[in-house]
């Protein structure tokens, strides 16, 4: 008997067949692959989210978290996202589908800080500072590190006035001095250099010896920027340079001139490290530390910095060296990390609740122990000894960027420093810097004054 | 068309149905939302956009000097690539081709720069550089040529070529496996038939492997120009850009635009100018090579 042959009827038919469950498997995939990750996970539904970008404190907050947990039932979970350019973008890009945490910080300027507000991500604190405990939950924090994250009324971003922001620890940078490279170039250890000439002339003593003098992540403009702001301060004074952000005063101004030309002075003296304008922060900071260069520009961080990579270094720290005799020196500072709390959060309670424990004197103690930064509880803050008790005490004398009545646009910021880099290298001079920054601002302002009168017409 | 028929055309479909809502959700959606934004002034932050229109694009083109000149480095950075590394990619393609001893060994060890992440790469080539403590002073210094030695990725007038020879290191080993597959296409018998005819390695080279190799040597030219053009984390690892803007290019501006400047909407008009030009530069190559080949 014939059978009939596997014609394509029957072939048809087998491969139908076999078709539909691989079909399935396809359908079944493609469901799979797009719902996947949809869920929450099974978090609890009372676990209160933080991110933040310090790499130094993960094993602390770990142990604070779990600390809290057990004090109040409250679970905490502390999500590290680093480097701070990495954290800076996620937080900007959670704020724009509304993924915000519970609590975190914004790496960014006042306008930006501004906008977030506006934008209805971070809770006014006011009340809760001002609550009746004792004390104050405000009256812990070192004024400056609190201006820092508020608002004052006729603020020019138009935020409603109040505090926004809880700072969990305070920085301010100044000039950190290895000890026996002083002694090796004939200088007293105990005794750096107090003015300008003093510490120029510590170039040619460190060249002669084959030594580095000065070093700083210079390739990181924030640094360069608070080096300049520091001396512009002091050679012209805060109202001046307050004066030119807000567009009264040009950038073409003597003062200007005098300010950038010690960066020149500074190039001219030797004292610079090779390539100290594509340096990052973290090159700097093992130079110093692995004993090579006399002075480091740095912040409260690099005594932890330093004692990590090599506890056996002799140093001391002092301010940067003063040029007018009739002026103190001041330097930039203030809120070294802060947090913020999501308004959106269903958790703001509990979020603040964490937020006044983690900065009580228990806890502040802790963070200390464990990462060497200066606590923002000023009381915990007055219990220090060593190198950080001297940037303690010099937080009177901190200014930042941020308390002055107008910021300064960030593409000027960015013309200026890069300038900077510019004089350093020797491509530039202070006059023609200061004009090419001068030329963007106004640039810059008219811009502004343009979109600003287009959104006028348009409201209708 | 029968159920079964009309099943077995659909079911391809299926599954290619995942690569197809990856494209459309990365690639479509993604480029849709940024020509979008790009018509905006815009923070990120704000609940607030302000219409602009082409705003954006005409101050990219018309005012923003520092753009094309991170443009114009980006462009020298990639000439050099295009020439040296992959002459370089070609010559050792070349000798690896012709059966040496070890050559699964130099295979492997060519591809080693380009798998190694660029953070990595930049970070060590940095000291290599570094002009207080890189081994490459000191090897000048060590052969006599210590007036030589400078700060390598610090000064404008070395800065761009250091980083561009960073690249082109990490870099050839790309090219050099597009080029190997390339010429282990050429059937030897071209080759023999040449000899027999009298041809001697240039002529062969010349007139046999340079022609069949050209398609090749296409991919090879647009890979390198759209991975060169888009050069990013090198810069950010050795030099983030400095000194001055000597070692900017198009993405780190595109950055700082949006996060330096919080002005989103116009670093999308940045990125959409660049993409376009890469895409006319990429279509012209293309367009010219076909001329050639069938001229």
């Amino acid at each position: 008997m014939q059978t009939k042959p596997m014609g394509h009827g029957a072939r048809g038919t087998g491969h139908g067949k076999r078709n539909a469950p691989t079909l399935f498997v396809a359908v079944l995939s493609v469901v799979l692959f797009l719902t996947a990750g949809c869920g929450k996970g099974l978090k609890p539904l009372s676990m209160v989210r933080v991110w933040y970008w310090m790499t130094d404190r993960e094993e602390a907050f770990t142990e604070l978290a779990k600390r809290y947990h057990r004090a109040h039932g409250v679970p905490v979970r502390f999500e590290l996202y680093a480097p701070s350019d990495l954290y800076a973008q996620k937080v900007r890009a959670a704020a724009q589908t509304d993924g915000l945490p519970d609590i975190f910080g914004i790496l960014a300027e006042m306008r930006d800080f501004a906008s977030f507000i506006q934008a209805g991500h971070i809770l006014n604190l006011t009340e809760s500072m001002d609550r009746q405990t004792t004390p104050p939950w405000r009256d812990h924090f070192f004024p400056v590190a609190l201006a820092l994250n508020t608002f004052r009324p006729g603020n020019v971003y138009g935020v409603e006035p109040g505090i926004y922001g809880v700072p969990i620890d305070v920085m301010n940078l100044q000039i950190f001095y290895n000890k026996r490279l002083l002694a090796k170039l004939g200088l007293d250890p105990n005794q750096p250099p107090q003015t300008w000439q003093e510490f120029l002339a510590v170039g040619k003593l460190a060249n002669a010896q084959k030594v580095i003098g000065f070093v700083s992540g210079w390739a990181e403009l924030w640094l360069i920027d608070s080096f300049a702001i520091d001396y512009a301060i002091h050679l012209m004074g805060q109202k001046k340079v307050e004066s030119t952000f807000a567009g009264e005063m040009p950038y073409t101004d003597e003062d200007w001139v005098k300010a950038l030309t010690i960066f020149e002075q500074l190039r001219d003296s030797g004292l610079l490290a090779q390539g100290i304008v594509t340096m990052g922060n973290k090159q700097a900071e093992q130079l110093f530390a692995n004993g090579q260069a006399v002075f480091a520009f740095n912040g409260t961080w690099g005594v932890n910095v330093y004692r990590g990579m090599n506890p056996s270094l002799d140093y001391g720290v002092m301010m940067p060296p003063r040029i007018r005799e009739d002026r103190p020196m001041a330097t930039i500072g203030g809120a070294g990390s802060s947090f913020m709390v999501n308004a959106a959060s269903p958790k703001r309670e509990a979020a603040v609740a964490f937020l006044q424990w983690l900065t009580a004197d228990d806890q502040q103690r802790f963070l200390l122990e464990a990462t060497q930064n200066i606590p923002a509880n000023q009381h915990v803050a007055a219990e220090l000894s060593g190198p950080l008790a001297q940037f303690a005490d010099d937080m009177s004398a901190v200014v930042h960027q941020r308390l002055f009545r107008v910021q300064e646009r960030s593409v000027v910021i960015e013309a200026f420093d890069k300038g900077i880099q510019a004089i350093l290298i020797g491509e530039e001079t202070p006059r023609q810097v200061v004009q090419a920054v001068q030329h963007l601002k106004r640039h810059e302002e008219a811009r502004h004054a343009s979109l600003h009168q287009e959104a006028v017409h348009a409201t209708p | 068309m029968s159920a079964t028929t009309r099943s077995q055309a659909i079911a391809p479909y299926f599954f290619i149905l995942p690569a197809l809502l990856l494209f459309a959700v990365f690639s479509v959606y993604s480029f849709g939302l940024l020509s979008y934004l790009s018509l905006f002034e815009w923070d990120g932050i704000s609940p607030v956009k302000q219409f602009v229109g082409l705003g954006n694009y005409w101050s990219v083109i018309a005012h923003d000097r520092v753009f094309w000149r991170s443009f114009g480095q980006a462009a020298q950075i990639t000439l050099m690539a295009l020439v040296f590394q992959n002459s370089l990619a070609l010559l050792l393609a070349l000798a690896v081709n012709r059966r040496l001893r070890l050559g699964a060994f130099y295979r492997t060890v060519f591809f080693i720069p380009p798998i190694l992440s660029e953070i990595v790469v930049g970070l060590m080539w940095a000291w290599i550089y570094d002009g207080n403590y890189g081994i490459f002073n000191e090897l000048l210094r060590a052969v006599g040529l210590s007036h030589l030695t400078r700060s390598w990725l610090a000064e404008p007038a070395t800065a761009l070529t250091a980083v561009a020879i960073i690249h082109m290191w990490k870099g050839f080993g790309w090219g050099f496996v597009i080029f190997l597959a390339g010429l282990q296409t050429i059937p030897q018998e071209l080759y023999e038939a040449a000899t027999v005819d009298g041809a001697n390695a240039w002529f062969r080279f010349r007139d046999i492997t340079l022609p069949l190799l050209l398609p090749v040597c296409v991919v090879v030219s647009v890979l390198t120009i759209l991975g060169t053009m888009q050069i990013f984390a090198l810069i950010m690892a050795t030099t983030q850009g400095g000194p001055g803007f000597y070692t900017e290019v198009p993405i780190t501006r595109i950055m700082a635009s949006m996060l330096g400047s919080s002005r989103l909407g116009y670093a999308c008009s940045q990125g959409i100018v660049f993409g376009l030009i890469l895409l006319t530069v990429s279509l012209a190559q293309l367009r010219l090579t076909r001329k050639t080949r069938a001229a």
